[in-house]
């Protein structure tokens, strides 16, 4: 249903002020001492303007770091159950790199593949993506080696590629893009004979994902993982960050009256994702904790859905305080 | 660089270490930690102004700790934590090679405490200038305006306990943040979770942080968490005196007891 | 429509605890909504995650029969924050639970087939739950032997069964204890549980094997039992990887390409050989 337009650069100001007249609230990459981060903007003037990446992934939109199941109040003989439901509102996710729109699709299939995970679904429902193609990567960025890249749509409800003299190329790929486009239709101006792929970075495939998933099972005993892991601090920054990772735990926080069960980011790098009240852990050491992560994301997944946990955004790479790489490392196992 | 690297190459053919931990070329030219096991990798260390994680954390580590004896090339805070480690008993005196690059480029060794003690002693402190001009900042704010501000930065805490991990200090094997029963501090990321956190392990570290910066590197977010280590390692300093990280003797001031101590709760 | 939250656990009473050694207690849980209990449906093998409101929840398996209705029963050893605070329930307390999850003992597969249940310790309670169920429909199969271990008599799980079992001339049970496990009046075996295995050497024809208990004691049976001819599809056992949610999302429990929440807990001793040894 793809159909291509123009927008100028003040289109996106129409757009912003509709959206907000209609009660949606816009989310976009801004900067703030060197940091880019998601979070709520009026205008296009709040958004950043040259920027790679933001740190954390957008996945909180649909998938909170903190987020009540449900609470409980306890009186004697009796306890009385409160589901929960997140508060809807429209929600534009404007400036999302191909990679962390293609997230979305990722976190979808783990919450909703067997049975149904109302609140990310509800999440999920409420929300359009703009996204923003890529016209610069860094060292970091693969996402032409899992499926992606730099001008993908997948994932997007409205693809916006910048055009060198202004304006964006306006790509309308659903029916959430439609919309967008209904409330501000003069802006969308028609494009001709425009060549997206020239206007987009480079990014060189690799290795080949398919080709890894077939080899994984066979690298499962190889001293690569120990090798690779060595330096890996065991936090959990690089799941964190991560557009894609969905591991999450589950807690209680209580007084004796009442309480909530929270769902929290969790991490397969931590040792106490796996360890048991015994003390028996399943993944004891680092080395095994590290081979989880790179086989759930590329041999486990790829087997149950066809394809891999991962967008190849690089923020893992970004933000591990050792320089874990996944690219050179999933290219030293693909090499292996 | 050369100089170090054929040290290192020395150091694991004539068996004296089986590992030499250092620092390598990373991506987009950062440096990562290296672990040199072989005459060849020690080809790959790199020894330069860019070299500053401490990586005296990774000697605690079972994995790096059954590889042998280990070098370690060391930076001043690195050397410092040598010192705290051994101090803290998590160190064998001797058990630890370390490797200094003077500014003339010549590898020092430093076999055992008593040479790193003295070697720290000509040092500079840790803290950057510009780290400690933020400090002196923080500490000149009211003690409201100081919670406001470290409220505004735990706001973006993740609890991804990168700064946990990448500490030297932060070595047990166990730690209060994980234990449930009872549950001392939340797990959830939340104002609460993420103060307590930050705070407990802040008290732990008073006395006895060697102001590296790791955490504050560590941190994904960009929360400059190790002014708050390093406030309560000065205070402790300024009140009770050794610095941490000079001396390989403990002189622990929150867990020592002096019948003449200044404060009379506490007599 | 409203969507259903699959994290609300249905509220149960617990109407029943049995001290079964120390720090070990059954429950038996009646739901509290007549509706929920009408609609509740499960297999044996599959388990469920219990709350101790205030303190979280617990996965353990469902330890009494489907054909057993009106009520569920549970088998837990107080560890940890949860399970010790489950622990100090008492008869009319409010607890949660959800579930069942998981798959299930192919009991169906096993008609006409001899059955041979082999249990140490706290992991008799999935086992409880199969032999039961297999009772309960005993024309369906040949013949039932149970071999359960404890490290002591004390330890002994569901005492006044073992001897209702014991009575009964339609199911074969061994009981014995570790080495300096007895007491002075015992009058089963004295022995770990693979010594007394092998001592029995079961026939592996036309049978197959159920095997629960402690990573040691699978360690050394799993091994046994292929030596006495049983075929790596006829070896049943369960994983008890933790878990979190129940539905294949938190990641917790995955081992390979298996979530242990939904392909298990419930796995044979072939479909083990193929996956990661991280449980």
């Amino acid at each position: 249903m793809t159909s291509t337009f123009k927008l100028s650069a003040s289109a996106l100001e129409t757009l912003f002020a509709a959206l907000s007249t209609g009660g949606w609230r816009i989310l976009g990459p801004t900067e703030t001492d060197g940091r880019v981060e998601v979070r709520e903007v009026k205008n296009p003037s709040q958004v950043a303007s040259q920027y790679l990446q933001s740190t954390l992934s957008a996945k909180e939109v649909a998938f909170p770091k903190v987020e009540r199941l449900l609470s409980y109040k306890m009186t004697p003989g009796q306890v009385e159950l409160q589901d929960h439901d997140p508060e809807l509102q429209p929600t534009v996710l404007f400036g999302a790199r191909p990679c962390e729109a293609a997230g979305f699709g990722v976190l979808d299939k783990v919450f909703n593949w067997d049975s149904r995970d109302k609140l990310f679904s509800a999440r999920l429902r409420q929300l359009t993506v703009i996204g923003l193609s890529c016209t610069q990567a860094d060292d970091a960025c693969f996402c032409t080696s899992v499926g992606g890249g730099p001008g993908s749509t997948r994932g997007s409800d409205l693809l916006l590629t910048p055009l060198p003299k202004g304006g964006y190329l306006a790509e309308v790929l659903t029916a959430k893009g439609e919309a967008l486009q209904a409330l501000v239709p003069a802006v969308f101006e028609p494009a001709e004979g425009v060549d997206k792929e020239a206007l987009l970075a480079k990014v060189e495939p690799v290795f080949d994902r398919a080709e890894l998933t077939a080899k994984l099972p066979g690298l499962f005993a190889s001293e690569l993982w120990a090798e690779q892991s060595l330096r890996c601090l065991g936090c959990g920054a690089c799941a964190f960050v991560c557009p894609t990772c969905a591991c999450f735990d589950i807690q209680e926080e209580a007084d004796t009256k009442q309480g909530q069960r929270l769902r929290l980011w969790d991490s397969c790098g931590l040792r106490q994702f796996t360890l048991h009240a015994s003390g028996h852990n399943p993944r004891n050491v680092q080395a095994e904790r590290w081979r989880q992560r790179v086989y759930h994301k590329f041999s486990y997944f790829p087997q149950r859905f066809g394809e891999a946990m991962c967008v190849g955004c690089g923020k893992c790479t970004r933000a591990c305080p050792v320089d874990m790489n996944l690219k050179e490392h999933l290219t030293q196992a693909s090499g292996a | 660089m050369d100089v170090l690297r054929n040290k290192a190459r020395d150091l694991l053919a004539q068996g004296q270490v089986q590992v030499v931990i250092g620092y390598e070329a990373g991506t987009s030219g950062a440096r990562r930690p290296s672990f040199a096991r072989s005459e060849a990798d020690a080809a790959r260390l790199m020894w330069d102004a860019d070299c500053v994680g401490n990586l005296a954390g990774y000697l605690t580590r079972p994995e790096i700790k059954k590889m042998g004896k280990a070098a370690i090339v060391a930076n001043a805070a690195t050397l410092r934590a040598l010192l705290q480690l051994t101090a803290e008993h998590q160190l064998a005196e001797g058990a630890v090679l370390a490797l200094v690059v003077t500014e003339e480029g010549a590898v020092l060794e430093l076999s055992n405490a008593q040479a790193v003690t003295e070697q720290v002693a000509t040092l500079p402190s840790s803290l950057s200038a510009a780290d400690r001009e933020k400090l002196e900042r923080l500490m000149a704010l009211s003690r409201e305006e100081r919670r406001a501000f470290w409220e505004q930065e735990l706001q973006r805490c993740v609890k991804c306990y990168a700064c946990r991990s990448s500490c030297p200090m932060c070595y047990c094997g166990s730690c209060t943040m994980d234990c449930n029963r009872p549950q001392w501090v939340p797990v959830a990321s939340h104002e609460l979770g993420n103060l307590e956190y930050h705070t407990v392990r802040a008290m732990h570290l008073a006395g006895r942080c060697v102001q590296c910066g790791e955490c504050g590197r560590a941190c994904p977010v960009g929360i400059p968490i190790h002014l708050l280590t390093c406030y309560a390692e000065e205070s402790v300093r300024r009140q009770f005196g050794q610095p941490a990280g000079t001396s390989a003797t403990l002189n622990y001031a929150l867990g020592n007891f002096r019948p003449d101590d200044q404060e009379s709760f506490i007599r | 429509m409203a969507e259903r939250n699959p994290y609300l656990p249905y509220l149960m009473r617990v109407a029943k605890v049995t001290e079964e050694a120390p720090a070990v207690k059954t429950f038996r849980l009646e739901f509290m909504n007549p509706e929920e209990a009408a609609n509740f449906e499960f297999f044996t093998g599959q388990f469920g995650l219990y709350s101790a409101f205030g303190e979280g929840e617990s996965t353990f398996c469902i330890a009494s029969s489907p054909t057993r209705k009106g009520y569920i029963e549970c088998t837990f050893r107080a560890v940890g924050r949860v399970t010790s605070a489950l622990a100090t329930k008492e008869e009319g307390d409010i607890v949660g639970f959800r579930g069942p999850y998981g798959n299930l003992f192919p009991l169906d597969a096993w008609r006409g087939k001899n059955l041979l249940f082999i249990a140490g310790g706290i992991a008799l309670p999935p086992l409880r739950s199969v032999i039961w169920n297999c009772l309960d429909r005993r024309e369906e199969f040949e013949n039932i032997t149970v071999l359960y271990g404890a490290r002591s008599v004390a330890d002994l799980v569901y005492k006044h069964e073992l001897q209702g079992w014991e009575g009964r001339s339609d199911i074969d049970l061994v009981v014995t204890v570790d080495p300096g496990g007895e007491t002075a009046d015992w009058t089963g075996k004295v022995g770990f549980v693979p010594t007394v295995l092998e001592q029995l050497a079961p026939a592996s024809a036309n049978t197959v094997a159920i095997v629960c208990g402690p990573p040691i004691m699978i360690k050394f049976t799993l091994p046994l039992l292929e030596k006495l001819g049983f075929g790596a599809d006829s070896i049943f056992t369960t994983l008890e990887n933790r878990m979190k949610c129940g539905h294949g999302k938190c990641g917790r429990c995955n081992t390979g390409e298996s979530f242990v929440c939904k392909d298990g807990p419930v796995y044979t001793l072939a479909q083990l050989q193929n996956l990661p040894a991280e449980y």
